[in-house]
């Protein structure tokens, strides 16, 4: 019996592992898709000091001055203007369902007051439950606008060019005053959380009666594949309620993150969510052939729920692209609802869009598997 | 055998059942007769198609072709109406490990909506003999206990047609004895039973007997008539030194089969005038004693067993060149 290092040993097991490779065709793809798919949303779709952000302006003063600094704004790349808004109700209530992270308010006579010395207030309403996502803009801010007024003092006005502008840019951080990054993240998690077990698990559990060879005793039964699903899913709802309850209570008694909203909103949006992803899982299961493989494809679909929700980085600081890939993404939806539920005091017809984005991708999916559970062994 | 083949209308009636996996045709224009109450082996060497007919006749594969009734409901049509008739057992253990003897059986009580299922269930753990064991999960139990207990849950729902799918595999002699004894039970009350198998001394205890290999049929018939279907003629052989015979004899012409029993041989062969020239060529040796025999099942089995070999050899791995 020899103890040496036998290479043709080690050569067999290598050869082993490769063909075993090349065999299990999932877990190749992964290994090649994963990092080339990582590559591409690290490197295009995330952007930690986001431009372009939606925003609402409410001018009641049309002077040149006012014109100079909307301008200023704009040009900056930082603010992309989507048109103006109509009194304050109107400009709190584009903040809370997310149709603009900001609303610029100049007041009347703003020309007027600048030249007499009366310091008036430009007033930026900013939506900073994400506080990443409105920081970058919100620090620029004062610096775009005293670089694109200084043109405009100029002849009558050059007294007021240099120095301290005079007037003043007051900035509200709506929802999340103090910018906690906590207030943001724990909602979000939650959203991560759920996809990651609840996917997972439905996923699993029912590859788990292919490996084990149950699914033949269990298809020569009369059941109908309705039954099997709706009886294999509902465990797990149970499990979602239980971990959204722990989750929802650890985060207003450890974090002290608030929850200002509709309770039912939050229901609602919660349900859907759970519903979209156990049927993912029941999705992911008739395409796996083993319990491993079950797992490795449902990681794959909590990447984007990490990286393209808007969970981890600002959904407003992505490409086009990114973000009609993130809009199918069941976990950018439900991070919305709960944000805005838990943050921004939103009821349901807050949110009622997405509401209706989950239950479209909850269709699809569903339809999806139902199709390719099949009733029989072929 | 135990029971006459009952009259009347045949429990299973298919004609021309096909089924192709990729460009293989697993199962080849197959049409099978069975009478109520018989006991109908399927016998054919591994991955001869055996099992992919008996999940055909139940609905748990679709025919690619083919046509016919189980249980008086249409194959392709009416799927879901067979499965509530049929008890399938399946060649592997297929009931769940991590749940109680009595926690399946109730499972699959409730699968097949049975009345009084709770009298049922606690009837077959009487019958099982498990009764004092029911709580005991049923991973954990023998092979052959597992064999009883797959038996028991495909009879909960009193099926008039049994699939079995080599049901014995890896199970002791006491133990299919006793499996025997009660398939045979359930044939004398009307049950009739499908059963797949290697074993020769299973076959021999079929009503009817189907020879499968390659997705073929090769011989079909009542059991009693298959050594004549297969057309032997046989001689027995005893005397001093048979190793050397045998060996001997498998070189010489009109000999196709010598097999040994105890401390004879058979010889056989088709060709009744060249056999019989070489034994009679070797009686006159004088060293052994020669006597006619009527070939029975065991020598036809083991004749087709020899023509056909192991179906997979003819499967090729993925990415090896076909």
């Amino acid at each position: 019996m020899s103890s040496a290092f036998s290479f043709a040993r080690f050569g067999a097991v290598l050869i082993k592992e490769f063909i075993q490779m090349r065999r299990d065709r999932i877990t190749f793809a992964m290994m090649i898709g994963l990092p080339i798919i990582q590559l591409f949303l690290f490197g295009f779709a995330i952007n930690a000091d986001p431009r372009h952000l939606p925003t609402l302006i409410d001018v009641a003063d049309e002077g040149p001055l006012s014109r100079a600094i909307l301008s200023g704004m704009q040009n900056s790349g930082y603010f992309d203007f989507i048109g103006p808004v109509g009194g304050t109700a109107a400009g709190e209530a584009a903040l809370r369902t997310g149709e603009a992270n900001f609303v610029v308010v100049i007041p009347p006579d703003f020309e007027r007051d600048t030249i007499r010395g009366r310091n008036p207030q430009i007033l930026v309403s900013a939506d900073a439950s994400d506080p990443s996502a409105v920081s970058g803009a919100a620090a620029a801010l004062s610096g775009i606008v005293q670089v694109a007024v200084a043109e405009t003092f100029q002849g009558a006005l050059r007294g007021l060019a240099g120095g301290a502008p005079p007037f003043s840019i007051v900035v509200h951080r709506e929802y999340n005053p103090e910018g906690r990054t906590s207030t943001n993240i724990v909602p979000g998690l939650l959203a991560i959380i759920l996809s990651m077990t609840m996917v997972m698990i439905t996923a699993v559990a029912i590859v788990k009666e292919t490996e084990r060879g149950t699914m033949e005793m269990l298809i020569a039964t009369p059941v109908r594949p309705l039954e099997v699903m709706l009886g294999k899913i509902l465990p797990y709802v149970v499990v979602g309620y239980v971990q959204t309850i722990v989750f929802v209570s650890a985060a207003a008694v450890i974090f002290r993150v608030p929850f200002d909203g509709s309770i039912l909103a939050f229901f609602l949006g919660f349900n859907l969510f759970i519903l979209v992803n156990l049927a993912l899982g029941f999705l992911i299961s008739t395409a796996a052939r083993s319990q491993m493989q079950a797992m490795q494809l449902s990681f794959f679909t909590i990447l984007p729920s990490i990286l393209l929700s808007g969970f981890m980085f600002p959904f407003a600081g992505m490409p086009q692209w990114a973000q009609w890939l993130g809009t199918a993404v069941p976990a950018t939806h439900f991070l919305r609802v709960v944000r805005k539920v838990m943050l921004k005091g939103a009821g349901v017809a807050d949110v009622g869009g997405e509401y209706l984005s989950l239950i479209v991708i909850l269709v699809v999916v569903s339809a999806a598997a139902m199709l390719r559970y099949r009733q029989t062994l072929d | 055998m135990s029971t006459a083949p009952g009259n009347g209308v045949p429990v299973i009636e298919v004609k021309g059942l096909t089924k192709i996996f990729g460009e293989r045709k697993v199962v080849d224009d197959f049409d099978i007769t069975v009478p109520r109450g018989a006991i109908y082996g399927f016998l054919g060497p591994n991955g001869s198609g055996k099992t992919t007919t008996i999940r055909m006749l139940c609905g748990l594969l679709t025919p690619d072709g083919g046509e016919g009734e189980c249980l008086g409901f249409d194959i392709r049509k009416q799927a879901e109406r067979i499965k509530e008739q049929v008890g399938y057992m399946t060649q592997k253990f297929s009931l769940y490990e991590d749940l109680s003897i009595r926690e399946n059986l109730d499972f699959v009580g409730r699968m097949y909506r049975i009345t009084d299922r709770r009298r049922r269930v606690d009837q077959s753990l009487k019958d099982l003999g498990l009764a004092d064991r029911a709580g005991q999960l049923a991973g954990t139990l023998s092979g052959g206990w597992k064999q009883r207990l797959a038996l028991a849950a495909c009879l909960i729902h009193d099926p008039k047609l049994l699939l079995l799918d080599e049901p014995t595999a890896g199970v002791d002699p006491k133990a299919r004895r006793d499996f025997w004894d009660e398939i045979r039970r359930l044939s004398a009350a009307g049950v009739t039973v499908l059963v797949s198998t290697h074993y020769m001394d299973e076959a021999v205890q079929c009503d009817f007997i189907a020879y499968i290999a390659y997705g073929k049929k090769l011989i079909d018939g009542p059991s009693a008539r298959i050594p004549e279907q297969v057309g032997l003629e046989t001689w027995r052989v005893d005397g001093p030194d048979l190793a050397a015979l045998e060996e001997r004899l498998k070189h010489e012409p009109g000999v196709e089969q010598v097999a040994r029993f105890g401390a004879v041989l058979h010889v056989s062969g088709t060709d009744k005038p060249k056999l019989d020239a070489t034994v009679e060529r070797l009686k006159a040796e004088g060293t052994h004693h020669w006597s006619r025999q009527v070939a029975g099942l065991e020598e036809a089995f083991i004749y087709l067993m020899a023509g056909a070999r192991d179906n997979f050899a003819r499967d090729q791995p993925d990415g090896a060149s076909a």
